[in-house]
């Protein structure tokens, strides 16, 4: 009896920035970046529902776009930005999504919360970025198309991100409105 | 609020400070920062990692099994087989059919039989392939009807009746005079596919053994108290050398109340390795271990007066019970026991015959038992109001059971708001001037449920609480709860917290809740049954005026008042008489303390003595103390062209006694609302009696591969998206019962039941086509409307 096809392949250094951190992991090459986290980093708020690529709990935005964890080899992120759960509220302060989904009740569960969060905060971040944004229930629906929830019927989710849309376009706005004035 | 209304909080003479207000969770900001540790984030030193082998064959005995190979291999520490674990359990103490890991045979396609614990997943797969079961392949039954016909292949050797695993036959009335007296009887055959929780935390348990022998068992489940039990069962180990504990639960539905492989497996390799360790199910033993809703196959016989009323009801079902016994036993009851509330039935009967088939076990899902007869018979009153002329909802009206009142098989209602649930949903959906005036193609589909808020009798015979809860006060002012429910998305931890804070006057988040771990926290049987909100509630309740108690008297001396002149609300004590004299919630404690000594009281809930229920056999299944009432409208259209339903909005109005926490109770009619509809138009959790998959090519045609399940992944099972979600409005009617903490119900199942009706009989209204076969699919529309065709209709 053999022993070889149980010896892990050696481990592969990769350099990446995880939650704006410089961050150095040896990796054995065939884990998953999922994997990587979980296991490698104990960033164990991004979630394994299927690891196959069908219920969006493992969402991660690597450089800026919703990413499935699960069907990404840790060695792809060599050099990319990778954000996750634990990185959206900024110094303590949860991130505005995280205080309207805890306030209107989108978390019941809270499983598919962390990819539901990483793929909506996409969502307001692009929508911010476009020319002229409005917000619409199905645009939202179609953002978190890929991340099943089993728990809410999606409508306190679509609720929560609706509200936190509107108010970061109120705000861009309030901001944008004295800049116009000037000459 | 004017001097004539009686104060809502009784006990404090007040206004509710805390309960009905929208709050969301306390300790929802956890899951939000991914703060919150479920099972398979834990992580312990030197843990392995185990993997449990499935049998690839639906019904096959084991001639032996070799684990040689496995056990030879580096990185394998333990391999363990069902001759370790011979010991036979099941949640129901009546039928205990089941092993940790099948010794003799399998029964279906995923039975476990071996499990390995390694360094890594990776080599415990690996061994598990090379442990060698040596199967003598046996004729596998795959539906109810090949298990009805062979009762000489049988599935359970022990079983005494072929592969029946229950039948139920209970009669209330002269259903046959009241049938043949009847102005219209409608007869109709209807079947219930299978469908699963789909949880997204697939199953998972850690295990470890202390250096004083202790086992520590954490796990996913719904039922730390039964798992507890059945783990000192087939372990040989007494309950007190096993600590269960119940980290965050990534949802349930039922799919996790009873005890499964692998918390035995974890458990059985920690004590033989030394080591923690680990099993987490892949999202297809998830599909694998189901426990989901029986297929129901139902001939219904209904007769009603000219003027609609139910004369009579006569209902055969044949349940599909898959491989093991489960909850069977009270699902077979529940077919029939829940029946006729919301309506009065002049007569009733039932009878119900539960099956094993070599499929996956079915158990309870969200409504356990009673969404699939709910099905039937509300398709019987929408063709009964179609024939009599009658509009539905005034149909569901005229045959209301009342409030306070029995049922034929003898249940006590107490408190009922069905009628005020159907006035919301006729309102808000525009019934009055939209239905039957709406283009072809578009409808209106109406029908009501009632469920139970906990049973009166728990799974095993007990005289001791059904839920213990244990409050301390300290001098922070903060209230510590110790309750053994459990927390798995729906809130019963916000519920306790809720409870305490409005009793003892504090805020929520002042409240920690300490839940679900035996060593810390009385017992509670668990999530199940909708039971939490009304039993541990309750003895929340009990608990926390007995502290508050404590508390006014200790303010009341210093004040020089009477005790009942003191409450307690928003972090104070005040006088009830004078709101200018009050002290800090925390200093009345440490008054309380001072006087008292350490603060801390308990509280239970037992059935009360005084509890209606049948006198005969059965009679107690079906019995609680309080009864939830639903109603629902679907608006769906359909293209007549391609078959295709789209359910446009669905209105549900659900009375839950009083909403403590209305954002949470929204949060579950919603939910219910949406599995409801998934499993009427998408889902379907179907095991292919050939081997055929689901894109129809032939696997081998070889014998043993029948029984292999149609989708092993959720891409396939189909849950509905937020694309596919249709606009659901959440209606909460509150009609308190005396029975229930201040006078709340259940809210977590009941608004499950009537969607899947109400969708199928809107479609009727759209098109004029029954789809009385579940799942409603484009082909059996198209058949309907072909049908209709050439019937001339």
């Amino acid at each position: 009896m053999t022993v070889a096809d149980s010896t892990p392949p050696a481990p592969v250094l990769v350099n990446l920035q995880l939650n704006g951190e410089p961050t150095s992991v040896a990796v054995p090459p065939h884990w998953t970046l999922l994997e990587l986290l979980r296991y490698g980093l104990g960033l164990t708020g991004t979630k394994q529902g299927c690891d196959k690529g069908d219920c969006g709990t493992c969402t991660v935005r690597i450089d800026g776009e919703p990413q499935l964890a699960c069907l990404t080899l840790a060695v792809e992120v060599r050099d990319r930005h990778v954000e996750t759960v634990e990185g959206l509220g900024v110094g303590g302060e949860p991130h505005p999504l995280q205080e309207a989904f805890a306030r209107v009740g989108a978390a019941q569960c809270g499983f598919c919360t962390p990819g539901m969060l990483m793929s909506a905060s996409a969502y307001v971040d692009a929508l911010s970025l476009q020319d002229d944004p409005v917000v619409r229930r199905e645009d939202i629906a179609a953002a978190l198309g890929g991340n099943l929830c089993r728990c809410t019927g999606y409508t306190k989710i679509l609720q929560a991100v609706e509200e936190v849309a509107q108010l970061v376009l109120d705000r861009q706005r309030d901001l944008a409105e004295p800049a116009a004035e000037q000459p | 609020m004017s001097a004539a209304t009686p104060p809502e909080n009784a006990s404090q003479g007040r206004p509710y400070a805390v309960v009905g207000a929208r709050h969301g969770k306390p300790d929802a900001l956890d899951a939000m920062a991914g703060l919150a540790k479920y099972t398979d984030d834990i992580a312990l030193p030197r843990m392995l990692h185990a993997k449990i082998l499935r049998s690839p064959y639906a019904h096959a005995r084991i001639r032996s099994i070799d684990t040689s190979l496995a056990e030879a291999m580096e990185g394998v520490h333990a391999v363990v087989v069902g001759a370790e674990m011979p010991t036979r359990y099941g949640v129901i103490p009546w039928t205990p059919d089941e092993q940790a890991l099948a010794a003799d045979k399998v029964r279906y396609v995923g039975d476990a039989v071996a499990a390995v614990a390694a360094v890594s997943e990776d080599v415990a797969i690996a061994a598990c392939k090379r442990i060698v079961v040596d199967y003598e392949l046996l004729t596998p039954l795959t539906t109810p009807e090949a298990a009805l016909a062979h009762p000489e292949n049988k599935i359970h050797e022990a079983n005494k009746h072929g592969n029946v695993t229950k039948q139920v036959q209970l009669a209330f009335g002269d259903v046959d005079a009241q049938l043949a007296r009847a102005d219209l009887v409608i007869e109709g055959h209807y079947q219930f596919h299978g469908s699963t929780h789909g949880a997204l935390e697939p199953h998972c348990a850690v295990a470890h053994v202390d250096g004083r022998g202790l086992l520590t068992v954490w796990s996913a489940t719904q039922v730390p108290h039964y798992l507890h039990r059945e783990l000192a069962k087939v372990l040989e180990i007494p309950t007190h050398k096993i600590r269960v504990i119940q980290p965050p639960v990534g949802g349930g539905f039922g799919g996790k109340s009873e005890p499964f492989d692998l918390e035995f497996v974890a458990a059985k390799l920690a004590i033989k390795t030394g080591r923690p360790v680990k099993c987490l199910y892949t999202r297809e033993e998830v599909f694998l271990a189901h426990r989901g809703r029986h297929p129901f196959d139902m001939h219904y016989r209904t007769g009603f007066s000219a003027d609609g009323r139910i004369l009579g009801v006569d209902a055969k079902s044949i349940l599909d019970g898959g491989a093991y016994s489960s909850f069977g036993l009270v699902t077979t009851y529940y077919s029939g026991q829940l029946l006729g509330s919301p309506y009065v039935f002049d007569s009733y009967r039932f009878d119900s015959t539960r099956v094993y088939t070599n499929k996956p076990a079915c158990g309870p899902k969200r409504g356990h038992g009673s969404v699939q007869p709910r099905f039937a018979i509300e398709v019987q009153l929408d063709k009964a109001a179609r024939a009599l002329k009658i509009d539905p909802i005034a149909l569901r009206r005229r045959n209301f059971i009342g409030e306070n009142t029995t049922t034929i098989n003898e249940f006590h209602i107490g408190s009922s708001g069905f009628l005020e649930c159907l006035d919301l949903v006729e309102a808000a959906s525009g019934w009055k001037e939209r239905h039957g005036k709406l283009p072809r193609g578009r409808g209106l589909g109406v029908a009501g449920s009632t469920y139970i808020s906990g049973t009166n009798y728990c799974i095993y015979p007990t005289d001791l609480p059904q839920s213990g809860v244990q409050i301390c006060l300290d001098r922070s002012g903060r209230v510590r709860v110790f309750a053994g429910t459990s927390d798995i998305g729906q809130g019963s931890s916000t519920m306790i917290a809720v409870v305490a804070a409005e009793e003892l006057g504090v805020h929520l988040e002042d409240v920690r809740v300490v839940a679900a771990d035996s060593d810390l926290c009385p017992v509670d049987l668990g999530a199940y049954s909708s039971r939490i909100t009304l039993m541990a509630g309750n003895a929340c309740l009990n608990a926390a005026r007995d502290l508050a108690g404590k508390v006014r008297q200790a303010v009341a001396q210093k004040w020089g008042c009477h005790k009942r002149d003191v409450i307690l609300a928003d972090r104070r004590a005040q006088r009830l008489d004078d709101p200018q004299v009050w002290m800090d919630i925390t200093e009345a404690f440490v008054l309380a303390e001072i006087e008292f000594g350490t603060l801390g009281s308990t509280g239970s809930y037992q059935t009360p003595r005084e509890d209606v229920h049948g006198e005969y056999r059965g009679g107690t299944i079906g019995a609680s103390p309080a009864y939830s009432f639903t109603a629902h409208i679907a608006e769906v259209s359909v293209d007549e062209e391609t078959g295709d339903v789209k359910v446009e909005n669905i209105w549900c109005a659900h009375d839950c006694g009083r909403a403590l926490s209305p954002v949470l109770v929204e949060g579950q009619i919603e939910g219910s609302v949406y599995m409801g509809f998934g499993e009427t138009l998408m889902e379907h959790h179907h095991v292919m009696p050939s081997g055929l998959r689901t894109d129809g090519a032939r696997r081998d045609s070889g014998p043993g591969k029948e029984g292999l399940l149609a989708h092993s992944s959720l891409l396939d099972y189909q849950m509905p998206t937020s694309l596919d979600t249709p606009n659901l409005f959440a209606g909460i009617v509150e009609k308190p019962d005396p029975r229930g903490p201040f006078g709340a119900k259940e809210a977590g199942e009941g608004p499950l039941h009537s969607v899947i009706p109400a969708i199928c009989n809107a479609i009727f209204d759209a098109c004029g086509v029954r789809v009385d076969a579940l799942p409603v699919t484009p082909a059996k529309i198209l058949a309907g409307l072909r049908a209709q065709r050439v019937g001339g209709a």
